[in-house]
């Protein structure tokens, strides 16, 4: 509802005391949980003192599931059912996810996203995702002692928007609130930019274990603005074990080796990699299945040669995301280091030449990403902080829709601060046509087809008219997890009708809350009663809200039947209100949030510039 | 308790008190500031000259209120009033630190369309220089030429800063919207080149 009271931000309504959160980083190879406890930004270990999980996740024929380091040593043993980062196939498709023939599992094609054929059946992503957050959720509720209020999860800044709602999808499906989805550069800068009270242009260089990531921020007074960002989010430490992979294969003269094999060589790939960080060669020694023996010698000349594309196409993102923030080299007073591929020695002086300094490595590469999730979790949780910040971030890569002749005409431009909104206006092609399908991108290329599309829906109930005649506006609101949804209305002599997508790549929102009825849910009686009271509080306030609304507003932008319609649902939450169901009341306010969604846009879009008139759209009928 | 109000200067909410029997302390969005333009709501006088710190303090501190940061530990509703203000501020914001989106801003407040996407019509030797200038970039382009790439943003960046100063004074002084409107449109043959430059930089060097 557009326009409703609001509580002075950091006053919640619920009981003032300590709310738990953490901050998640989802990693490639490794993932971790950190919150803030006594001010102090912590890393939270397992039973045995390790920080990080191995983001590996094993199937197991009896149906339990190991995560973690159980999981990884056992991925040479079990390698099609031990699923190693999972999060390269995140809101991917079968064609999109590269090197296929060198990875050990059982991939199925299925629309959207790819999915891995296990022991027990088959899993998305998601799940498999789903099943690293929990192990980190159960570590967080057992080392802080209660539920957790909520969770802030690391993104890649270059993820789109399908690898983005895959990840809060993945979350939700650990039974995790997501208070936030958070580019994992802008996390690491809050780490580093609190710590050090910076101020000024700062890059950071984000080298994980599968992505990419370079953004640009400002500093100043409590103030961490992203100028932009660039990134390859299907490049990272993976890749440089790859490399070594091919290399071993050439040098000892294999090809075609089963899926037990091709793990064993990627994991002495990458303790290679790793070996070469600190000696100038290494010994790769292994016996495959077969009884072959596998030694070789990799220098690190001969490493730094085959991984020297890999290097040179993070530093044009790089350049690139200088040009987009309009600031040279000289501009840029600090370069951070984030990841731990940024531990190789190649990758660390290759940025010192770029940028003309040392990269700051003060903070564990492998850690920093979680502790800025955390301090964000913290305050997004309604935990009053010392300082105040402020964090304003960008989408990395343009929106469009689907015009003539398979181009795409962009909405919302790459770089753009979040939230943000764009209408554009289209028109129909033919007479009398009452229906219109509204394909939507994202990417750079101007070709449809070389960018990624993100969602196609149809508006139907356009009043008959002659060609050109129909207005329809298309809205793009990106929130501030980066996550797009669209609405198309018909303007035309008041006539409206609305349709909301929220493309989705994994699971529906039914899916999930299935699988999370069929998990262990025990009732936690407690919290009914202080339900019970944030449900009436928020009621009673939308009641009211939504009443000022309509007194202002109602005639103007309604007609009767939907005033009607709002009044209704109004009624039945006054009905509740006193109860003691809070269920009911929760059930209640949400359909009378549903009944004026159309309003509030209503109210919202007369603000919303358009961008472009007069449209027409290819694939109008 | 009373409900009492209270305006908190320069801000966007009216204070307001309300008994829920915990004594909370509530704000309410201050409705009317929602349909302001954008020099309203960024409190800066509806002109082309713009202090530029100013408004990027301005735009700090009106999104320091608003943005759904703040309300993230709040109700569903709460938080899409906040991304929709939060929203509005970023879009004002980006329109008026641009000198060309203000401009045509200003122009369209004023009523006047600036029919960049159907007027046509431009100046001779304007249309002869643009010519000129895409062949130069052809030419830079096929033959990797950085340096040359260099002169033609240098070039196309003088005449962006003559062409908004002329914007300015065509706004600001002589109010004559109509060569205001043309020179909007000359501004975004400008941008289009500056983009096509930039494009041309991640071309040659990939």
């Amino acid at each position: 509802m557009a326009l409703l009271q609001i509580s002075e931000p950091g006053l919640s309504a619920a009981p003032h005391q300590h709310r738990l959160a953490v901050g998640i980083d989802l990693g490639t190879t490794n993932s971790l949980v950190a919150t803030v406890r006594n001010g102090i930004s912590v890393v939270l270990n397992d039973e045995v003192g390790s920080a990080l999980l191995p983001s590996v996740v094993r199937y197991l024929e009896d149906g339990s599931v190991q995560v973690g380091i159980t999981a990884q040593a056992q991925q040479s043993v079990d390698p099609q059912n031990t699923i190693v980062s999972v999060k390269r196939f995140m809101g991917r498709g079968l064609k999109d996810v590269g090197e296929v023939i060198d990875l050990p599992y059982r991939f199925v094609d299925s629309p959207g996203m790819v999915q891995l054929r296990t022991v027990v059946g088959v899993k998305s992503p998601v799940e498999i995702s789903a099943e690293i957050l929990k192990v980190l959720r159960d570590r967080a509720e057992r080392s802080l002692g209660g539920e957790l209020v909520g969770a802030v999860i690391t993104v890649p800044a270059y993820f789109d928007d399908a690898q983005r709602q895959a990840t809060k999808d993945a979350a939700k499906l650990a039974g995790l609130n997501v208070l936030r989805l958070l580019n994992e550069p802008t996390a690491a800068a809050i780490a580093y930019g609190l710590d050090n009270a910076s101020e000024g242009v700062y890059a950071v260089y984000d080298l994980g274990g599968g992505t990419f990531d370079i953004s640009i921020l400002r500093l100043s007074k409590g103030v961490f603005e992203v100028l932009a960002t660039n990134g390859d989010s299907a490049l990272g430490g993976d890749d440089f074990d790859q490399r070594i992979y091919c290399w071993i294969l050439e040098k000892a003269g294999l090809s075609q080796l089963d899926a037990k094999d091709t793990r064993l060589l990627l994991t002495h790939s990458r303790a290679a990699k790793e070996q070469l960080t600190d000696h100038v060669q290494t010994q790769i020694t292994a016996v495959l299945s077969g009884g072959e023996l596998v030694d070789v010698t990799l220098t690190r000349d001969d490493f730094y040669a085959m991984t020297q594309n890999l290097l040179t196409r993070t530093l044009q993102a790089t350049r690139r995301a200088l040009r987009d923030a309009k600031l040279s080299v000289e501009e840029v007073k600090g370069v951070v280091m984030v990841g731990g591929s940024t531990r190789m020695p190649q990758v660390q002086r290759a940025v010192a030449e770029l940028f003309n300094q040392t990269p700051l490595t003060n903070l564990d590469p492998d850690k920093v990403v979680a502790l800025g999730a955390a301090i964000q979790a913290n305050v997004l949780a309604g935990n009053r902080s010392a300082d105040d910040w402020l964090l304003l971030d960008v989408i990395p890569l343009s929106l469009g829709i689907e015009t003539m002749g398979g181009l795409s005409e962009k909405v919302i431009p790459r770089n753009s601060t979040i939230p943000s909104a764009r209408a554009q206006e289209f028109t129909t092609f033919k007479d009398g046509q009452t229906a219109m399908s509204i394909h939507v991108v994202q990417g750079e290329r101007e070709l449809v087809s070389d960018c990624r599309s993100l969602a196609k829906f149809e508006l139907r109930g356009i009043p008959a008219m002659v060609a050109g005649s129909a207005r329809i506006r298309v809205t793009f609101q990106v929130d501030a997890d980066g996550l797009l949804s669209v609405t198309a209305r018909e303007m035309h002599s008041g006539v409206e009708s609305a349709v909301t997508v929220k493309p989705s790549y994994g699971l529906s929102e039914g899916e999930i809350t299935r699988m999370l009825q069929d998990g262990n849910q025990h009732a936690r009686d407690d919290m009914q009663a202080r339900a019970l009271r944030e449900q009436q509080t928020e009621a009673t306030q939308l009641l009211e809200a939504v009443d000022n609304a309509l007194q202002l507003d109602g005639e103007a932008l309604l007609d009767a039947q939907a005033q009607a319609r709002i009044r209704n649902s109004m009624e039945a939450v006054r009905s509740v209100l006193s109860g003691s169901d809070h269920l009911a009341i929760k059930r209640a306010v949400e359909a009378l949030n549903q009944a004026t969604v159309i309003f509030a846009q209503a109210r919202m879009d007369r603000s919303v510039s358009t961008a472009l008139k007069g449209h027409n759209l290819s694939e109008l009928e | 308790m009373d409900v009492e109000r209270a305006s908190r200067s320069n801000g966007f909410f009216l204070m307001k008190s309300l008994d829920f029997g915990n004594a909370e302390t509530r704000f309410v969005f201050d409705e009317s500031r929602f349909q302001q333009d954008f020099f309203q709501l960024f409190e800066m006088p509806s002109r082309f000259a713009i202090d530029i710190p100013a408004l990027d303090q301005r735009y700090r501190d009106l999104q320091s209120q608003v943005h759904p940061d703040k309300f993230s530990h709040l109700s569903e509703s709460e938080q899409r009033l906040s991304m929709q203000w939060s929203t509005r501020i970023n879009e004002g914001y980006q329109t008026l630190r641009s000198p060309l989106a203000r401009g045509r801003y200003l122009l369209s407040l004023q009523g006047v369309d600036t029919q960049e996407e159907t007027n046509t019509a431009m100046p001779l030797d304007f249309l002869m220089q643009q010519m000129e200038w895409r062949e130069a970039l052809q030419d830079a382009i096929e033959a990797k030429d950085i340096d040359a790439l260099d002169g033609l943003s240098d070039k196309n960046k003088k005449e962006t800063k003559i062409l908004q100063h002329q914007l300015g004074m065509q706004l600001d002084e002589s109010h004559d919207h109509l060569a205001a409107a043309g020179s909007v449109r000359k501004l975004r043959f400008l941008e289009k080149l500056a983009e096509e430059i930039s494009s041309a930089y991640d071309e040659l060097d990939s």
